[in-house]
């Protein structure tokens, strides 16, 4: 579904990934870890068209995604939940999950202008369907709060909505549970599986807890200072011993 | 939470949600519609220049507050406006159903030519760019023959069908409908996707683009429309005046805007309301007192006169730095005490 081939990133001297590949399959979730700074948000980055990969190639069902405009992307069926909370602040929780499904809905200014026919219809489609992405994540509560007034864990399930919204078929959720207490984190691992299974979109997850990443998923890869070391299920990975090190070398430096 | 709880979503994303509004805006209409019986000459004068003030801050708003584009340029695209239905009036003897539209599609065909280079532009090399368009603009209306420069020049009357509007009680029923209705479309485009898209952008370009939205497609919207409204004003201005000079458009009428929107509140419709309203009236009101204070004091009087520049800005500044969120912070504040009156949450 997205194949990864090769892809270089730099960043001044510092190359961010360096010849990675992946290949992920519709329907699983799959996970990529690493250390901090391993490049892992920069790989995401590159598949949604924020930065563009010097080099390499990335497909998305057979169309490449390197060179194509941002919003082309996501309109593709990508859809993402960004690490730092990048929520449209002035906005309430309802407008930010409704803000991100306007390509889905097509009528003009002038409509809107009006605000009859065809504008009133298919604001009142787009309404029904972020309702139900408001219950899937069970945001009843916050519909008509300004997200800035939100705590931090509910911010992060209002990042994921706004990315399901979309109707995507994948997900980049990027570190969802970081900062969050034991509770949320359960919580979110259930919304996560919940996307999956019910809703059929496939997610790639970025994440450092890794009870969470060898609960969720059904494979796994690993950057480290931006070359991919391994590749497995999340019981190989577990005994991988390159992984290990790689992690265990971070916490003695 | 204080609300009443709301069954089904139609009644939530209805324009006007209680009962409440809708009779507040029954009696607001039925006073637009009596208080010229009331008022003077000037004084209806000075309410004519807030409604077409209005509808060029709703226009700045829609740019500024929504999108988060700066512009230094509205009273560019105001002059533009009331320019293109002056000498489509003059030279082509077109009537005035065509000349206003046109004067709007002018300004916002402009405006979209402005938008362009602006995609790559943020922040302050925007406000730049966008004021040297506006020199750009003054400069061809003082160059150019048919402009006649410095003397300026007439423009026809109102003509619709066989009604002329002259006085200034015709002009404010004539202009107030304009007003109404811009409001009306503002607050229409603000709560639909579009609305969404703007506000998206102003917060965060990036997301922005990975929900699919389009910054170039909807910033090039963005100053379209402003430059639309700017355009209609700038019509109702030259048709009101009856003679326009290219110095009543210059970068002072631009930084008016400016002071209206920050004033009534970024981002709100209300807040273009509101703060068109008071910068409008406030030299009125300075002009006002100063005749007060003619009686008992002259000297002080003189001093007024002499300040009231300073005086102006200096109210702007205390609005600014005792209400950030602006008029409408204010008014927001104020419904929510009200709803949740006698208990505080
Ligand atoms: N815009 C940028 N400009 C310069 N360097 C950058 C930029 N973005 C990322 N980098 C660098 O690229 C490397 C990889 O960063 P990245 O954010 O992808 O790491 P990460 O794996 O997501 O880490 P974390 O787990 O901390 O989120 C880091 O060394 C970082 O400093
Ligand atoms: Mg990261």
């Amino acid at each position: 579904m997205l194949r990864i081939a090769n892809v270089t990133m730099h960043f001044g001297g510092i190359a961010a990934l360096q010849n990675v590949s992946l290949d992920v399959m519709p329907g699983g979730i799959y996970s990529i870890i690493g250390p901090n700074g391993a490049g892992k948000t920069t790989l995401f980055n590159c598949i949604s068209g924020i930065y563009r990969a010097r080099s390499g190639s990335i497909t998305f069902k057979g169309k490449e995604l390197i060179g194509t405009k941002a919003h082309k992307i996501s309109q593709m069926g990508i859809a993402r939940a960004f690490q730092n909370i990048e929520l449209f602040k002035g906005m309430t929780v309802l407008d930010n999950l409704m803000s991100a499904r306007g390509f889905l809905h097509h009528y003009g200014l002038l409509a809107a202008t009006l605000y009859l026919g065809r504008c009133a219809r298919e604001e009142r489609k787009c309404r029904d369907r972020v309702e139900e992405v408001i219950e899937l994540l069970d945001l009843q509560k916050c519909r008509k709060t300004p997200v800035g007034a939100l705590s931090y864990g509910v911010q992060k399930r209002v990042e994921l909505g706004r990315a399901l919204t979309m109707e995507p078929e994948m997900v980049l959720i990027d570190e969802p549970v970081s900062g969050m207490n034991l509770e949320e984190t359960e919580d979110m691992a259930r919304y996560i599986l919940d996307v999956n299974e019910e809703r059929n979109i496939t997610v790639l997850l970025i994440e450092h807890d890794m009870g969470l990443v060898m609960d969720l998923s059904d494979r796994v890869t690993v950057l480290n200072f931006g070359v991919k070391i391994a590749e497995g299920s999340p019981d190989e990975i577990a005994r991988n011993p390159e992984v290990i090190s790689a992690y265990l070398g971070r916490q003695q430096s | 939470m204080g609300g009443k709880f709301k069954t089904s979503y139609k009644g939530d994303m209805a324009l006007f949600q209680t009962l409440w509004v809708k009779v507040w805006l029954g009696i607001l209409a039925a006073a637009i519609v009596v208080c010229p019986q009331f008022l003077s000459t000037y004084q209806i004068s000075i309410l004519n220049e807030m409604a077409i003030a209005i509808i060029g801050a709703l226009g700045l708003n829609l740019l500024i507050g929504y999108t988060g584009q700066i512009s230094l340029g509205h009273g560019a695209f105001l002059a533009i406006g009331a320019y293109t239905t002056a000498l489509a009036a003059g030279e082509l003897n077109l009537p005035f159903i065509v000349t206003l539209p046109l004067s709007g599609f002018m300004a916002a065909l402009l405006g979209m030519v402005v938008g362009v280079p602006a995609l790559r532009l943020k922040g302050l090399y925007l406000a730049l760019g966008t004021l040297a368009f506006g020199f750009i603009v003054d400069y061809i209306l003082f160059h150019w023959d048919l402009t006649q420069g410095d003397m300026g020049m007439a423009v026809n009357p109102v003509q619709i069908g066989s009604w002329s509007v002259q006085t200034e009680k015709e002009f404010f029923y004539f202009i107030a409908c304009f007003a109404a209705l811009a409001t009306l479309c503002a607050k229409n485009i603000a709560r639909s996707k579009i609305g969404r898209n703007f506000i998206a952008i102003r917060d965060r370009d990036i997301a922005a683009e990975a929900m699919g939205i389009s910054l170039a497609k909807y910033k090039i919207m963005a100053f379209g429309l402003s430059s639309f409204y700017a355009g209609i004003a700038g019509a109702l201005v030259a048709h009101y005046q009856k003679w326009i000079v290219p110095g009543s458009f210059d970068l002072s009428l631009s930084i008016a805007y400016i002071a209206m929107i920050i004033l009534g509140g970024l981002g709100t419709v209300l807040g273009s309301i509101l703060g068109a309203i008071l910068i409008t009236g406030i030299p009125h009101g300075i002009i006002y007192a100063t005749d007060v204070a003619k009686e008992s004091y002259p000297a002080l009087s003189g001093l007024i006169v002499d300040f009231k520049l300073g005086i102006f800005g200096l109210i702007v500044v205390l609005a600014l730095l005792f209400e950030p969120q602006g008029l409408a912070g204010i008014y927001r504040r104020a419904k929510v005490y009200w709803k949740t009156w006698p208990f505080k949450y």
